[in-house]
């Protein structure tokens, strides 16, 4: 099939950038969103040109690397996939695609379409953990059931990938599903409770100090999460917040 | 207030708490104004009541007024946030895609409530000052009704009406089902919230409209 | 023993590694302050290992290529954890852990290392535990278990099919929190591009900032690294895209001795490659050969019918299949493990029975296991007389219960529905049992610099059991390396930082100026990823699941023409002080080409088959592995003398004290 790119280019943070238009020939239904750029990047390498970078690694929608605004969507079209496993298929022949960086001012872009998302990193840092020591004699795995319909849904927040794709997603650029799915992974095992109230105001504290927009549950988020991540743990983290500032 | 406002998740509750109470504002007006219609008699006692009740007037009128603007305000002051939140926009941006018209704008059809509320309260509450305060005129409990048929002579203003409250109706939509999610209510009751948002927000908006089209084809001629 | 000195403590195997903690030197907390450290990697093990020495009181640093620790390739394991829990009360012990793990290595690792490894595994649940990991659990709140291929007992812990994630996630967060605490300073989006040794020791690295492309200088008194594996030498492979094997590489060009390059573990069922665009494989799990039964034609013509598209593998008559692992190892049957079954479907494709256009495929059919199931649900749920869609229907849903997420998975990627056509899987390549040699404190032969997880060679032999690889990388992060090394930090203790404006760290920064500017400065005839693949091809066909001497030696010639070409006509656009993914490549490709003829000349002095490493001439008449214990039973660590092909061989030989050698039979 062919088809018509619209890419974004951007030379490195301080220039601006713009959407660059290419042709792309050849290419198949099997090949995945990522591999349609490899052709198009050894295209580019071969008549001596910069290839479009992007950030990708795993290539099987776990390691949360890749990104992209495709068609004004995260990850593309396709329903809980990344980009490196929305397939080719997806699209027709001629059809022009916009491909855009992930975008938020808490997100800002390092080159083309790769963007620097380490605010996720400092909201983990600020609270996302459980302060226990590697000592090798913490109680036994075995010492403290857990319901295992807690334990399910502890599980379904923690397979976040952190992506980012809500807050590509969000209207508001709001990172709220991010963050309430590591405070609700926590929240719901007793492990967790402990440092419960430090954890979520700290958590929250850093998701606002990075500049991340505000919650307005239009749900975009939970529809454009490639790994299906619920609204739900939002709520609870909004039921952990006031509980917390209740407490103190 | 400044406390009210230190996290997002703090604003987020101010605007549901004020919203929900606003929420609970619309339907008291709307059973008094539906009186109107089908008991004009009580509605004008109802009216001198919250006209001239010293609770209503000195507590009741300010908590909403607060209310108001509170809503209207953080409303305000979180769409400039978020706007700045993306400071550079997408070229292309499929928002139908995964949420819905109602909730991507709240600021447009709260922006329409909140200017139909200016002529609103020129045609109600400025009045009443003017008469109360200003031309210090004598109570009258029996003049309510007529006053406000009166207002809905015009056909201009009453589209202008009729409009604010499909729009008000959008708003609602959202808004009333979404304060519960942000009050940390999302569970087994979630769909029935939504189901009772919705007809809320079809029910109550298209009472109003039904109350100003009526007044506007039967009005009072002496 | 030569030069190698595997430190392995004296005493009965049981009591080695606690008699060893009791003996090594401590740092007490006040000089663990005084006394940094860096940690190359930021998966299982050196997340892990960077968490708990921060936690002890060292300063750490951390460096990892990706943007984030959280992303490091640990996160692509789906099975499980093996720990010696015994919870199901099967009889499990640390011991079974140790010697099935010996065992299903073809006896080809250390005893005492091993061992180690099974004692510590339970621990390792508790501490994730502790840590919030999601494990799976039973209605009655405790964890749950599922059993793996090579083993008589059920000893996998598992979160879903996303273990290696939630595993990573762990450490991740106990990183997080030393972060939080200042203990460590994380180096994202850094790669390290040389090994520092002062007077002999590891005294620090040289990282290239892969957003400003500025070459960086840091010391430490010692350098764990923990880069993973070099599956991606054979570019297709279930590796992420950045895998590489640079870091180590540049430790073994500084002096670390690099082990058993040619064991490599080529996973059974993976999905095929679809065509020449292909950039990598997804893996299936493993716990599909269950219920799957694999299957190619039995002639030829309804092979080439099939992959012409003329033919439906539905429309073949159940006596036209050649259920292949079934006939050759009717015990195991489709249950054998992972080298006997990639082999086999191999040399089926080889014959020309594969079932896709490239004819590197073969069938793992569900639609016996569908009926099966569906009968066994009609019997329980009292439906007499079921008819046949009824039995179709009840049985997909118990599939779909089992294996949901990988039909889904599958279904997205080949646009197939494996409910009504059967699965296609080809082998690809996924672990590499080798690396950086280490000795029993996983101490390299560079003072000072530690090598963890699948980065070094130590635990599973010539073949890796399912389930072990996160088990590994966490023993020795959380439970080995904080220890082991604190014996030689104890001497460290009045060194004082180390100042980095030494001439050692000057020369090291130079060195690595001048590579990246011959690698900008190559003919731009060819693309990275062109050399890339040509070598992966070399690889796959010569020194892949099947090698012989002829091949490998081509191999060995081959490769080393081809960083000749690489060297001098690699194209690199761009410029080098920036972000630049196409000469972060190339530094990867070029050791590549360097570690790939280490990998066939390592392979082709192995003249034996055994685990991973099968060679054609070094066979049973039926076609079976022949292991040579006489000859063979050592540890192949080479040493760096220039050109690959002047690696100079040392042998660790392996003594068996506790375990009988025996050959594995499937049949």
């Amino acid at each position: 099939m062919k088809l018509n790119l619209k890419i974004w280019r951007q030379k490195d943070a301080k220039t601006k950038g713009e959407l660059v238009d290419y042709t792309l020939k050849g290419i198949e239904g099997d090949m995945s969103f990522l591999e349609m750029l490899d052709v198009l990047n050894e295209q580019l390498i071969n008549k001596g040109e910069e290839p479009v970078q992007f950030d990708h690694d795993c290539r099987e929608g776990i390691c949360g690397a890749c990104s992209l605004q495709i068609n004004g969507e995260p990850h593309g079209p396709d329903r809980l996939v990344t980009t490196c496993q929305l397939h080719m298929r997806k699209f027709n022949d001629g059809d022009t695609i916009v491909i855009e960086p992930f975008r938020a001012t808490a997100f800002p872009v390092i080159t083309d379409l790769v963007v620097d998302r380490s605010a996720f990193d400092r909201i983990q840092q600020a609270g996302g953990y459980i302060s226990v020591n590697t000592s090798g004699n913490t109680v036994d795995a075995n010492a403290i059931p857990i319901n295992k319909h807690d334990a399910d849904e502890a599980m379904d927040a923690a397979t976040c990938i952190g992506c980012g794709a809500c807050v590509a997603a969000c209207k508001n650029a709001s990172a709220m599903l991010f963050t309430s799915a590591k405070v609700s992974q926590f929240a719901l095992l007793p492990q967790g409770r402990v440092e419960a109230v430090d954890r979520v105001q700290n958590m929250v504290r850093q998701m606002d100090l990075e500049g991340f927009g505000n919650c307005t549950n239009t749900g975009a988020c939970e529809v454009e999460c490639p790994k299906g991540i619920s609204l739900k743990n939002i709520a609870r983290m909004n039921r952990e917040y006031l509980s917390a500032s209740v407490k103190g | 207030m400044s406390g009210l406002t230190k996290s997002s998740i703090a604003r987020k509750v101010v605007m549901a708490l004020s919203g929900l109470f606003l929420v609970f504002f619309l339907l008291q007006h709307f059973i008094i104004n539906i009186t109107s219609v089908i008991a004009p008699d009580t509605f004008n006692e109802w009216s001198h009541f919250m006209g001239y009740n010293g609770l209503v007037q000195y507590i009741l009128q300010p908590v909403l007024i607060a209310g108001v603007i509170v809503h209207f305000a953080m409303g305000i002051a979180l769409e400039i946030k978020n706007n700045k939140a993306r400071a550079i926009k997408y070229k292309q941006y499929k928002g139908s895609a995964n949420a819905s018209w109602m909730s991507r704008n709240m600021i447009i059809t709260g922006l329409v409530v909140l200017a139909f509320l200016g002529l609103h309260l020129y045609d109600f509450w400025i009045h009443e000052i003017t008469y109360k305060y200003i031309e210090v005129s004598p109570e009258d409990p029996t003049r309510y009704l007529e006053e406000t048929v009166h207002k809905f002579e015009p056909f201009a203003r009453t589209i202008i009406y009729v409009i604010s409250f499909v729009l008000l109706s959008l708003h609602l939509w959202h808004g009333f089902a979404s304060s519960f999610q942000t009050m940390g209510v999302n569970n087994k009751y979630s769909a029935g919230i939504q189901t009772f948002t919705k007809i809320y927000a079809i029910v109550i908006p298209l009472g109003f409209i039904f109350i100003a089209l009526y007044h506007h084809f039967n009005p009072i001629t002496h | 023993m030569g030069i190698l000195d595997s430190k392995v403590p004296k005493g009965p195997l049981a009591n080695k590694w606690t008699q060893h903690k009791n003996d090594i030197n401590l740092v007490n907390p006040a000089n663990k302050r005084n006394i940094d450290i860096i940690v190359v990697g930021t998966g299982l093990a050196g997340g892990s290992a960077a968490a708990t020495l921060a936690e002890l009181g060292y300063n750490v640093k951390t460096f990892c290529y990706q943007d984030s620790p959280r992303r490091a390739h640990s996160i692509a394991a789906q099975g499980g954890i093996n720990a010696a829990k015994n919870y199901q009360g099967d009889g499990d012990s640390a011991y079974r852990l140790f010697y099935d793990t010996i065992k299903g290595g073809d006896y080809r690792s250390r005893e005492a290392n091993v061992y180690r490894l099974a004692e510590e595994s339970a621990n390792i649940i508790d501490q994730c535990v502790a840590q919030g990991v999601p494990f799976a659990r039973e209605y009655g709140g405790l964890l749950d278990n599922r059993s793996f291929g090579g083993v008589l007992v059920s000893r996998t812990f598992y979160a879903k099919g996303q273990t290696g994630q939630q595993l990573l996630l762990g450490a991740y967060a106990a990183m997080n929190r030393q972060i939080n605490r200042g203990k460590i300073k994380a180096y994202n989006r850094h790669e390290m591009m040389d090994l520092v040794l002062v007077d002999g020791k590891a005294r620090g690295i040289i990282a290239r900032n892969l957003v400003t492309g500025e070459i960086e200088r840091h010391s430490a008194h010692a350098v764990v690294l923990a880069t993973g594996g070099y599956g991606n030498v054979f570019f297709l492979s279930t590796n992420a895209m950045g895998s590489n094997v640079m870091a180590a590489w540049r430790a073994h060009r500084r002096g670390a001795f690099f082990a058993n390059p040619c064991f490599t573990q080529i996973h059974p069922t993976c999905i095929p490659v679809s065509g020449d665009h292909q950039s990598k494989l997804t893996l299936m799990s493993e716990s599909l050969r269950n219920d799957g039964r694999i299957w190619v034609p039995k002639r030829i013509d309804d092979a080439i019918a099939i992959r012409e598209g003329r033919l439906k593998p539905v429309q073949l008559k159940e006596e036209d299949r050649d259920y292949y692992l079934e006939r050759r190892y009717p015990a195991f049957g489709n249950l054998v493990p992972r080298d006997v079954a990639s082999r086999a479907a191999k040399e089926r494709c080889d014959a020309g029975f594969g079932v896709n256009k490239t004819g590197e495929a073969v069938y793992l059919d569900f639609a016996s296991a569908i009926q099966r199931y569906g009968k066994e649900e009609a019997l329980t749920h009292g439906i007499k007389n079921p008819d046949e869609k009824e039995i179709t229907r009840l049985g997909k849903k118990v599939i779909e219960a089992k294996y949901g997420n990988l039909f889904q998975m599958y279904e997205k990627i080949v646009d197939e529905n494996p409910y009504e056509t059967p699965m296609m899987i080809y082998p690809a390549v996924h672990y590499t049992m080798g690396g950086l040699w280490v000795d029993y404190n996983l101490q390299t032969t560079i003072e000072g610099c530690y090598c963890a997880g699948e980065a070094n060679f130590s635990d599973h032999g010539a073949n890796r059991l399912g389930a072990s690889a996160l088990m590994q990388g966490l023993a020795d992060g959380y439970f080995v390396l904080p220890y082991t090394i604190g014996d030689y930090l104890s001497k460290d203790i009045r060194t004082g930082a180390i100042p980095t404006d030494l001439p050692e760290f000057e020369a090291s920064e130079a060195a690595v100026k001048e590579r990246l500017q011959k690698l900008m400065s190559g003919s731009g005839q060819h693309s990275v990823d062109y050399y890339h693949k040509k070598l992966g091809k070399i690889m796959w066909d010569k020194c892949g699941m099947a090698r012989n001497a002829k091949g490998l030696q081509e191999a060995i010639v081959e490769i080393a023409a081809l960083r000749a070409d690489f060297w001098e006509n690699v194209k690199i656009p761009g410029k080098a002080d920036g972000m630049n993914q196409e000469l972060e490549k190339a530094g990867r490709v070029a050791d590549f080409l360097e570690l790939g003829e280490l990998f066939a000349k390592d392979a082709l002095t192995r003249n034996e088959s055994c685990g991973g490493h099968f060679r054609e001439e070094y066979q049973t008449p039926e076609g079976e592995a022949l292991r040579d214990d006489e000859n063979f039973k050592f540890v192949s660590a080479w040493e760096y003398k220039g050109e690959p092909k002047d690696a100079v061989l040392h042998k660790e030989e392996l003594v068996y004290e506790n375990i009988e050698l025996k050959t594995r039979s499937y049949k």
